[in-house]
């Protein structure tokens, strides 16, 4: 009963403070509407990367560019989404640094509700919006004999990919309060995590991708379940409904993360600044 | 020489600055590597497709990798250097302080922004990059000339860094709020500069124009220089010819700027 108090006040401070920073972003408009494009564009030139990667070559690793570009609509979507929920995360070190996050941990509001809506900004719609298009794109171009569970398996990759990534930012929240500083190490592992599975298991060496599998489980956003639905081998040796687990690791994750999360909130030193 | 001395204290202290996040730059050094990880393979997959694409073999497409991801830091490539504070001077009207100091506006910012990319580059660049060398084949030149004149170029080529993003930062002025600024300068610094793919490997027209561009003269021209791929005196010419106009630029800029200027009291 009183997890689920938690929980509904956080999301509702969650949806506050987001639509303080939405309305704060719309004040300097023509900024707005630049960032907005320049999102767009910004994630927008990776593919076009992987275009002119194409432009010059007929497949990668094996794989055609219409399942390069399924790969790469699932790792965007889902980060999309991972990214606008609680993307402004890495800027926890700075407010332990300036003092600025003890003033979170004295509001009667869950802290990781605060810290995730910090600087919410809309302007990430820009990611989603393009790896869905690129991945609709996919859909219909690339060769697969679609089945239901197949159709079923595609949202349910960018809804667990989402919550993979999420448990990656929150679990490198939980980094940043012991280390502080090197914030940026945990762009190793999302952007990192979303750069690398844009492109296919089979370019990569067998211990990365047992890392991503096993370590940090990036490999369910989309290698395994992706591979089920292009009919192609896992990319290491996995039982069979692997392909279905996403899921599972996604909630695995999350409690993870979560955890990780309250051990180090609970750990946290105020720089007394 | 006096005003010699300003500039190069003012260099130091952008060095002192960046040096002093040391877990910062660790993280850096890390993640760094790990990209640079993950574009090989991928580079390595390219070139396996397609030996000698932009007149690379794989060996001298590993050492672009590693390369990029040595100046990524260095040259701000995708912003992040002196223009984000300079930015923050002009949102906040703090730059009135700037201008009113009895130097250069532009040489103040300049000298800043080269500590901080000499820093970048022996705290950040370099271990990604000896990391690349320890663990794939890299095409190095194994005499003296090929890394003086790599030297110079990325001299050259962090003056042109500069140059961009100091335009980009006064823009601020009529805008009054960096962050759109700061996102063309992303897209355009990544892309442009051939972060995602090197630019000899453009095709056609569309690479013939991106070639021409400043951004190239930030990660090409080095890479090529190091690896012999270009005349170095060719790459001077060029990167020293970006460096002038978009200097000169930003000088006009600056000076229809700074008419403009109104400072609110508080």
């Amino acid at each position: 009963m009183a997890e689920r108090g938690v929980l509904v006040e956080g999301l509702r401070a969650y949806r506050l403070i987001a639509g303080m920073w939405v309305r704060s972003s719309m004040t300097y408009r023509t900024s707005f509407v630049v960032t907005v494009v320049g999102n767009l564009t910004v994630t927008g030139l990776d593919f076009v990367g992987i275009l002119l990667m194409f432009s010059q070559v007929d497949s990668l690793g094996g794989w055609s560019l219409p399942e390069v570009a399924f790969l790469y609509g699932l790792s965007v979507t889902a980060f999309g989404i991972a990214d606008l929920v609680l993307g402004s995360m890495d800027v926890l070190g700075a407010r332990m640094r300036d003092g600025s996050f003890d003033t979170l941990l004295v509001r009667p509001v869950p802290v990781l509700a605060q810290v995730g809506a910090d600087r919410f900004a809309l302007r990430r719609l820009g990611r989603i919006t393009q790896g869905a298009v690129v991945l609709g794109w996919a859909l219909v171009s690339v060769d697969v004999d679609w089945t239901v569970p197949k159709v079923l398996l595609v949202p349910v990759m960018v809804v667990s990919g989402a919550a993979i990534f999420s448990a990656v930012f929150v679990a490198g929240a939980a980094f940043q309060i012991f280390a502080q500083d090197a914030a940026e190490v945990q762009n190793a592992f999302t952007y990192g995590g979303t750069t690398l599975l844009q492109y296919p298991p089979a370019v990569f060496g067998k211990d990365l991708v047992r890392g991503v599998t096993f370590m940090v489980p990036l490999a369910f956003v989309n290698w395994v379940p992706a591979a089920h639905v292009l009919g192609r081998p896992y990319p290491i040796g996995l039982p069979p409904w692997a392909a279905f687990a996403s899921p599972l690791v996604a909630v695995a994750c999350c409690v993870l993360a979560g955890a990780a999360w309250r051990v180090g909130l609970r750990s946290y030193r105020s720089t007394g600044s | 020489m006096g005003s010699g001395r300003l500039y190069a204290a003012v260099a130091a202290g952008g060095f002192r600055r960046y040096a002093t996040y040391r877990a910062a730059t660790v993280a850096g050094v890390f993640t760094n590597t790990v990209f640079g990880v993950i574009l090989v393979y991928t580079y390595l997959a390219l070139w396996d497709e397609k030996p000698h694409l932009g007149g690379y073999d794989q060996a001298q497409a590993v050492t672009y990798v590693w390369l990029g991801q040595c100046l990524y830091a260095t040259l701000a490539i995708q912003g992040g250097g002196a223009e984000k504070d300079l930015m923050e001077r002009i949102r906040t009207g703090e730059i009135a302080v700037d201008l009113y100091r009895p130097a250069d506006l532009q040489l103040w910012w300049l000298a800043g922004d080269v500590g901080r990319a000499l820093f970048q580059m022996l705290g950040r660049g370099v271990i990604p990059f000896a990391f690349g060398a320890l663990f794939f084949p890299m095409a190095l030149p194994t005499s003296v000339t090929p890394w003086a004149a790599f030297v110079v170029t990325l001299l050259l080529a962090t003056v042109v860094s500069f140059a961009i993003r100091y335009l980009a930062a006064l823009s601020v002025f009529w805008l009054m709020d960096g962050m759109g600024v700061n996102q063309v300068l992303m897209v355009t610094g990544i892309f442009f500069s051939g972060m995602v793919l090197p630019l000899n490997a453009f095709p056609g027209i569309f690479g013939e124009v991106v070639r021409v561009l400043p951004w190239a003269a930030q990660l090409q021209m080095p890479a090529d220089v190091l690896m012999g791929e270009t005349d170095p005196l060719r790459a001077f010419v060029f990167q020293a010819a970006w460096a002038v106009a978009l200097l000169a630029a930003g000088r006009l800029l600056q000076s229809a700027a700074t008419r403009r200027v109104v400072v609110q009291g508080g």
